[in-house]
């Protein structure tokens, strides 16, 4: 279903066919890691509050529906059933002021319905906002920068950017918190959004259904490069998650043959906001750069992690993503080409 | 229609034929500059207004001709920033509340039987006051000295979060136009508060007890009581945030403490009521239009006072439903989510007595009605969207996304806007003495009404399939494409109706057929005057005995008074 909708590439199917492919994802085995779900339609959760969310959506849904029925039913009875006809007498119809039991009848039933929809919103609200803390939960905090991501898992020692992993089937709690400007933290299949407030720490958490790659993105306009504060989350099984924490916490790798480059990266400005672990660049303005090559993108999801697309990035930034905080570098087209080829080897 | 030498007192015509004396260009200028007539300085209001709807109307298209396609480059990100940050500053600032203020600066004394607004120079002033505020922000594409030494717009959003309005975050002048200028047009605004409030309690003519005051003037009464509590918060964070600015404040500024939620809940206390400050005056006219095009008295009355009341005091509390993403405790959330649906009750109200006033009479599809009848169906959906993002666990999936924005368009377009296109289509002939043309009416309802459907419904899919606000272009694999195009093609037929809209109120200025004192056959006091009013409005002061004064007096047999 996914892939058929992939190829087509056409939304409007997707919408069709809302309940068909909810169906379809809940009988799916969660075999295909890596698989991207898009689009990211709040109507597909895959996660724990999503799931609660999408419920008591379809609950408001059926009632805000069916007063559209009812009064959009009477209004176009009435302008249809009572419109000047023209061999009308020209005469005024009666007059009629009021009635205090019609009204009071139209005021007993919205309150009603206010007193249910309340209901159900307290018990969700309630149930998301004050769900007691599973022990195994895994903790992330989230900084939000213009215009990036940076995930750090405080109990793992793991420091990394723009594409955060979490296992399946666990409760991951993020911790939200902002090293400049307002962004909010939105991946609709996971959860809705919270926001990334500046002196005002907030959480959130996911517990994801199903293994694959969720897209999202800021949802809080926070500059000249809020579209591109693009969010990937990958849902693994639990051993490729254990495969790529393991992977993580290790040192940056240290391959001689891109000494060069190596060198070019850690005696130019690049240090001054990247840090790769174990060598001299500790910078922390920018992304982490340990083991920037195991990430399939780069600029916070805007673009594709190749050499090519890498050498034009570090040429200039502002050609991706205008706006960008990170400078042009000024290197020649030789010495971007041996900082690539070190940046390459931090798998 | 009715007889057009009505014997109401005070609408004798005695004004002495006018000296045909052309006047030069100069006198003419001078004249409307240093008029404190109400009615000419609601024509400036109303001139302003629709001014300036063009130009927002202008920012909306460049928008969607850049969000027309995926990884597009029509606007760089910058000048996409000022766009939707001026579209949205203009199109409530400064199309909305001077539209608001024209019809009320022009309509509330002649309602009342007055011959002006109780401050007529406090009138004159506040309004050169908004101008001068909607001057002051649009110089900024010229003065605004930016990051690239170009004239620079604010691009901060019209909310304008803190801390990116800070001075780390937002270099150059941008933001200080954009603070100064709604600090300048807030007082204009506060001025024309309070001189409708004092006009309404002061100035009514014999008879006109406040519960035989027309609708109109009760809404407009309310706003004006709110727009008092409303912007002064909004002044007062400008004030905060200039502060930080230029003499080292910290309100707002985060990376010293400061707090960027305060900012957002001045905002959204300004904000939220902001909203009904605005639509208010769109049941004001649904309230004048409906019951006369349907030809039967308005259902219910002292319902619609109140409900208009509780709908005033309810929405003092629940800016914070704009705010359910923020971080705040269950508790607070669930406040706001009682209060945000309680708006619902009045509001319903309204809707039913509408419904109630259309039915059993005779519809006149005339222009207004057909505008006020559109305003009903999308009132109901903004409704029932608005009950959808007060239930806030789904709120936090819809906020700031493209649902959001097609929701407040429903209200600000969809109702607001609607309605105000009915009162130009209605009072038109009054304020101007012509009508406006029936035929370009109906292209321009049609295509207006086709072209909102096409650009909002399907605005609300998009933001279901995850498409957040305020961002200048979308990666091509999210499968936002599509809709995109739909919603851009349904915004530029909008833009086609509007730009027929504006050439009807030319058009019919030199061409339009000659209206009379009374061309609907209405029942409020500006009808019984001639068209347009002369400079003193009545000659001599009316004396009403009901609601629909004029109606007494076409029917004498069955006056309304034997029955209110």
């Amino acid at each position: 279903m996914i892939s058929f909708m992939r190829k087509h590439g056409a939304p409007l199917i997707g919408l069709k066919f809302w309940p068909a492919l909810l169906l379809l994802q809940c009988v799916q085995p969660c075999a295909w890691a890596q698989q991207k779900h898009t689009p990211p339609s709040i109507f597909a959760p895959a996660s724990t509050p999503a799931h609660d969310i999408y419920g008591l959506s379809l609950f408001t849904l059926g009632i805000t529906g069916g007063i559209f029925v009812v009064v959009a039913g009477l209004l176009t009875f009435a302008i249809i059933r009572f419109r000047g006809r023209q061999d009308d007498d020209r005469s005024e119809p009666p007059q009629i002021y009021g009635s205090m039991q019609v009204e009071l009848a139209w005021t007993v039933v919205p309150v009603l319905i206010v007193v249910v929809l309340f209901l159900a919103t307290a018990r969700i609200i309630f149930a998301v906002q004050d769900a007691p803390k599973p022990a195994d939960a895994l903790d992330v905090t989230v900084v939000g920068h213009q215009f990036w991501w940076e995930y750090r898992y405080p109990k793992l020692g793991i420091v990394t950017a723009n594409e955060l992993h979490v296992p399946v089937d666990r409760a991951t709690y993020l911790h939200l918190v902002s090293a400049d400007v307002m962004h909010s933290f939105w991946v609709p299949e996971l959860n809705g959004k919270t926001d990334v407030v500046p002196n005002h720490p907030n959480e959130m958490w996911i517990q994801p259904l199903q293994t694959g790659l969720f897209l999202g993105q800021c949802a809080q306009f926070c500059g000249p490069e809020h579209a591109k504060m693009l969010i990937r989350v990958y849902v693994d099984t639990p051993e490729e998650f254990e495969a790529w924490v393991k992977h993580q916490q290790q040192p940056a790798v240290d391959d001689a043959a891109v000494a060069q480059g190596r060198h070019l990266f850690e005696t130019q400005a690049c240090t001054n906001c990247h840090a790769v672990n174990g060598t001299s660049a500790e910078g922390t303005f920018g992304p982490d750069l340990t083991h920037l090559a195991s990430r399939d993108t780069i600029a916070s999801g805007a673009v594709k992690n190749n050499p090519q697309d890498l050498h034009e990035w570090i040429k200039d930034p502002d050609h991706f993503k205008r706006g960008v905080l990170m400078p042009p570098m000024q290197l020649s087209d030789a010495q971007i080409d041996q900082v690539v080829a070190y940046l390459d080897t931090l798998k | 229609m009715a007889d057009q030498t009505l014997p109401i007192a005070g609408s004798l015509d005695i004004t002495p034929p006018r000296v045909k004396e052309r006047a030069t260009a100069v006198e003419w200028l001078h004249e409307w500059v240093i008029t404190t007539d109400h009615k000419r300085l609601g024509i400036l209001y109303i001139v302003y207004a629709t001014f300036f709807l063009l130009v927002g109307g202008l920012e909306a298209m460049l928008i969607r001709i850049q969000l027309i396609k995926p990884d597009n480059h029509f606007l760089s990100p910058g000048a996409f920033d000022q766009m939707f940050t001026m579209h949205g500053t203009t199109m409530v600032f400064l199309m909305g509340m001077p539209l608001l203020f024209g019809f009320a600066n022009y309509l509330v004394p002649l309602m009342i039987g007055a011959r002006d607004m109780a401050f007529p120079r406090l009138n004159a002033f506040s309004f050169w006051l908004t101008a001068f505020g909607g001057l002051l922000l649009y110089y900024s594409f010229i003065g605004g000295y930016g990051l690239y030494g170009m004239g620079n717009a604010p691009d901060v959003a019209w909310f304008a979060y803190a801390p990116l309005t800070e001075r780390a975050f937002s270099p150059g002048h941008s933001t200080d136009y954009w603070a100064l200028a709604l600090i300048v047009s807030g007082f204009g605004t506060l001025g024309t508060a309070i001189n409708i409030i004092a006009t309404v309690l002061s100035m009514r003519c014999r008879g006109m007890t406040l519960l035989r005051m027309p609708l109109f003037v009760w809404l407009l009464f309310v706003v004006s009581g709110m727009t008092l509590v409303t912007i002064t918060p909004l002044t007062a964070c400008q004030i905060m945030l200039v502060i930080d600015r230029y003499l080292g404040g910290h309100f707002f500024d985060t990376q010293a403490g400061g707090s960027a939620t305060i900012w957002a809940h001045f905002f959204w206390i300004f904000g939220h009521p902001e909203v009904y400050v605005l639509v208010l005056p769109a049941f004001a006219i649904e309230n004048e239009v409906i019951p006369v095009f349907s030809r039967k008295a308005i259902f219910g009355y002292p319902a619609m006072v109140a409900a208009s009341v509780g709908i005033a005091f309810i929405s003092m509390g629940v800016w914070a439903h704009h705010m359910f993403t923020i971080g705040m405790t269950s508790v607070g959330n669930t406040f706001f989510v009682l209060s945000t649906m309680l708006v619902g009750i009045p509001t319903g109200i309204k809707i039913f007595n509408w419904l109630a006033t259309i039915w059993g009479g005779k519809v006149q599809f005339r222009p207004p009605m057909l505008f006020a009848t559109a305003f009903l169906f999308q009132f109901l959906i903004a409704g029932l969207t608005g009950i959808m993002l007060a239930v806030a666990p789904w709120d936090w999936q819809l906020h700031n996304s493209y649902f959001l924005i097609a929701h407040f368009h429903y209200v600000l377009v969809g109702a607001i806007v609607m309605a105000f296109f009915a009162g130009f289509y209605y009072w038109y002939p009054k304020i101007i003495g012509r009508m406006l043309d029936e035929t370009l009416a109906k292209w321009h309802f049609w295509l207006f009404v086709i072209g909102f459907h096409i650009t909002f419904d399907t605005m609300h899919f998009v933001g279901l399939l995850g498409m957040p606000r305020q961002i200048y272009t979308y990666e091509a694999d999210r499968g936002w494409g599509t809709l995109n195009t739909v919603v851009s093609i349904g915004g530029f037929i909008q833009a086609i109706a509007v730009l027929i809209f504006a050439y009807n109120l030319i058009h019919s200025y030199f061409r339009g057929r000659i209206a009379g004192n009374d061309p609907w056959d209405a029942w409020t006091l500006e009808w019984s005057t001639p068209s347009p009013p002369p400079d003193y409005n009545f000659a001599t002061d009316p004396v009403v005995h009901s609601r629909r004064p004029l109606w007494d007096l076409k029917h004498p047999d069955d006056p309304d008074w034997k029955y209110e």
